[in-house]
């Protein structure tokens, strides 16, 4: 047991962290700059980190991913941090759905999701795309016959015009989504997937709390009332200690549930993700919350990146489950029921 | 990046697991009876003979200096085969290992890691909780021996203890954090004197009252230069507040165990707010191993987190109370006369935002030393 990072994946995050520092969105007004944000999509796409997902090979027995969900997790979480508006979370997700279905790696996709996050669209439901602008098509399950099917997005499709997401927006599919299949997938992979997505979702949720945390801290430090900064109010001081709290421990629970979606048994993994997921979803709506208070009325302002980082929560938080799914499925996998899988309706 | 055992760290966790099947005591949890601490030391002097206490630590005091991340282990393994925690002494030894010289740490830590010296903390005082520095037990010369009078309370298992870790004054002289030092105090002499204080679940081993009237420590008994007892103190405080040095992942994990089985696979008789109330446990109770899997392994760089201990204590007391909920809303408030396990189990977690430093004292430390907030 030695949960520290290898070098090689200390310097994964320090690139991550470099880029979208570099090109990220630095203010609200930034989010829309185009140039910036097709440089940020640009440099991201030359990273390849969109594919660690991949398989290694296209060989028979090359079906292994070229990077681990830490690895995955680490990226995820330093484009949280830094509110990178630019495909990753529904790309990465689509890469292991390919993967897992033994399907070829294919670019510029997607999931489609049920309208509430909840799960992998369906046939006959409605469904929604995330990043589905930035995005050539997107995969679904059909839970009948276990077929993934990828769907072309570039028609029969609409972009929500208010997202809740400022930076990951959705499309919705106007019509019953339908497209050629690319492969089967057994419903103990599709349990795999979820404890994947979940573990993504929660290092964007880590990432997150990481930059909304610390634009409050440093909020605090320059704004003066009383004639003095706000920051050494023990009331903020202690609204604050708290949010790092609840940061440090979805930290540390959010890096056991990465690690365990290729080290465990497929329901142990959804179990850890599950867990983590219900944990890390709950201190991020507190943390963003918390944010927001400590900047006052300037973080009721659409202009303070406060709310930004809120509302990215809100997706990542009810990505594949929310704190009350997440905490069923603990419930389900601790006291020996059948576990519910991603797919709407179970593993049918 | 691994949380899955290493070869011999698997072979370890056999060999423990082995080990407790015939070995696990039948020991009522410690925050809930008076009974477990008349246990206690049996417990302990068999997990040390056995190889399984003072891991990490120094083979010259006892340890074993294996990497800190066994204790992961240890704690896993208790907790499956439902036996007390591993007794919580790291940031006693940490202290005397970081300020003791090498005659005090020879002859002092081996009976405390073996479990045969029992020791217990002498800082606390009536008026000086929180505020620790104000404290008034004073140390006065006297040819080879210093004499200690004034009173300690909150002084946990001070009727079990050979031996106390007492501060006091021994400079009124100077600034008040400089003129404090550390000794160890012999609890069997005249001029001692012990009291039991009740807790508000009823038990009474956890919380003792010392009043020294004249007690006398050998001056070779001072741990640290005269002056460092305040450093000693916060050292030791600071491990204090770490489930990495208390083991308490065990208790919590046990109990939830238990909470699970009276509820079981089909939640009968089990409404939505206490099958919630056990869900977070469990994820609480699983996120604390987690951190601290993640805080031991920070050890293997060298790695000696200051600050940080505050988080983890606040992390541990999160769970602690969680799982004191759960434990109440499942088990239910004996209002008949039932066990009154659950109702003491949830009394007993309220303790654990005061002890080691309250709450809001790991707050202002969190928001100064990490958060580098400004001072008020």
């Amino acid at each position: 047991m030695d949960v520290r990072l290898s070098d090689e994946q200390r310097a994964l995050r320090d690139a991550a962290a470099q880029l979208v520092d570099r090109l990220g969105p630095k203010s609200v007004a930034e989010l829309d700059d185009r140039e910036r944000r097709d440089r940020l999509d640009t440099a991201l796409a030359a990273t390849g980190w969109r594919e660690l997902r991949d398989p290694v090979g296209a060989a028979p027995g090359e079906d292994d991913p070229i990077a681990s969900t830490v690895e995955v997790a680490l990226v995820a979480e330093e484009l949280g941090r830094g509110l990178a508006n630019a495909p990753f979370t529904g790309a990465t997700l689509a890469a292991e759905l390919r993967r897992l279905s033994g399907a070829p790696a294919a670019g510029s996709e997607t999931v489609l999701l049920a309208p509430d996050l909840a799960a992998i669209a369906r046939p006959g439901l409605p469904a929604v795309a995330l990043d589905g602008a930035a995005s050539e098509s997107g995969l679904y399950v059909d839970p009948s016959d276990h077929r993934v099917v990828a769907v072309p997005l570039d028609r029969n499709t609409q972009v929500v015009p208010a997202p809740v997401d400022l930076t990951r927006g959705f499309v919705v599919l106007d019509a019953d989504p339908d497209g050629p299949a690319i492969g089967g997938i057994a419903a103990v992979d599709l349990t795999r997937w979820t404890a994947f997505g979940l573990a993504v979702a929660c290092a964007d949720l880590v990432g997150v709390m990481r930059g909304t945390l610390e634009l409050a801290r440093s909020y605090a430090c320059t704004r003066h009332q009383y004639g003095a900064a706000i920051g050494s109010f023990q009331a903020v001081q202690h609204l604050l200690a708290d949010a790092h709290v609840a940061l440090e421990g979805s930290r540390s629970t959010a890096l056991h549930a990465a690690w365990a979606v290729d080290a465990l048994d497929p329901d142990d993994a959804l179990a850890a993700a599950a867990g983590a997921k219900a944990f890390c979803a709950r201190a991020a709506m507190s943390v963003c919350e918390t944010s927001i208070q400590v900047h006052g009325g300037i973080g009721n302002t659409w202009e303070c990146l406060a709310h930004v980082y809120l509302r990215r929560a809100l997706v990542s938080a009810d990505l594949l489950g929310n704190v009350g799914a997440n905490l069923q499925r603990v419930l389900d996998h601790r006291l020996g029921a059948t576990l519910v899988g991603s797919a709407p309706g179970g593993q049918d | 990046m691994d949380f899955a055992d290493s070869t011999d760290e698997a072979a370890f966790r056999a060999r423990l697991r082995d080990w407790l099947k015939d070995n696990t005591p039948k020991l009522p949890p410690s925050s809930t009876s008076d009974d477990y601490w008349a246990g206690q030391a049996a417990w302990h002097q068999a997990l040390y003979d056995a190889g399984f206490f003072g891991l990490s630590w120094p083979k010259q005091i006892g340890g074993r200096e294996m990497p800190v991340v066994h204790e992961v282990i240890v704690d896993d393994e208790l907790a499956a085969a439902g036996a007390p925690p591993r007794p919580s002494l790291g940031y006693l030894v940490l202290g005397l290992l970081h300020h003791g010289n090498a005659d005090v740490q020879a002859r002092f830590l081996p009976g405390i890691v073996n479990g045969r010296d029992r020791w217990c903390q002498g800082f606390s005082e009536p008026d000086a909780g929180s505020d620790l520095a104000s404290l008034r037990t004073k140390a006065v010369r006297d040819g080879d021996d210093y004499v200690i009078t004034g009173h300690k309370i909150w002084t946990s298992y001070s009727d079990q203890a050979d031996w106390c870790l007492v501060l006091a004054r021994t400079d009124p002289d100077v600034p008040r954090h400089r003129g404090i030092s550390a000794f160890r105090l012999d609890m069997n002499q005249p001029g001692v004197e012990q009291r039991p204080l009740q807790m508000i679940n009823g038990i009474t081993r956890e919380f003792g009252t010392l009043t020294f009237d004249g007690a006398r420590v050998c001056a070779d008994d001072m741990i640290g230069e005269p002056g460092e007892g305040w450093r000693l103190a916060m050292t030791v405080v600071s491990h204090e507040r770490e489930p990495q040095e208390l083991g308490y992942v065990a208790r919590y994990r046990k109990t939830v165990k238990e909470l699970a089985g009276k509820v079981g696979a089909t939640h009968d008789g089990f409404d939505t707010e206490q099958t919630t109330a056990l869900a977070w446990a469990m994820v609480e109770s699983e996120m604390l191993r987690q951190h601290v899997a993640r805080r031991l392994s920070d050890r293997l760089d060298g790695v000696v987190h200051g600050p940080d201990g505050s988080v983890d204590k606040l992390l541990m007391t999160q769970v602690e109370q969680t799982v004191g909920h759960a434990a109440v809303s499942i088990g239910g408030a004996p209002y008949a006369g039932e066990d009154p396990t659950p109702l003491n189990t949830y009394l007993y977690s309220r303790a654990q935002s005061v002890m080691g430093g309250t709450a809001q004292i790991q707050r202002n430390l969190i928001a100064s030393r990490i958060l580098g907030l400004p001072a008020s």
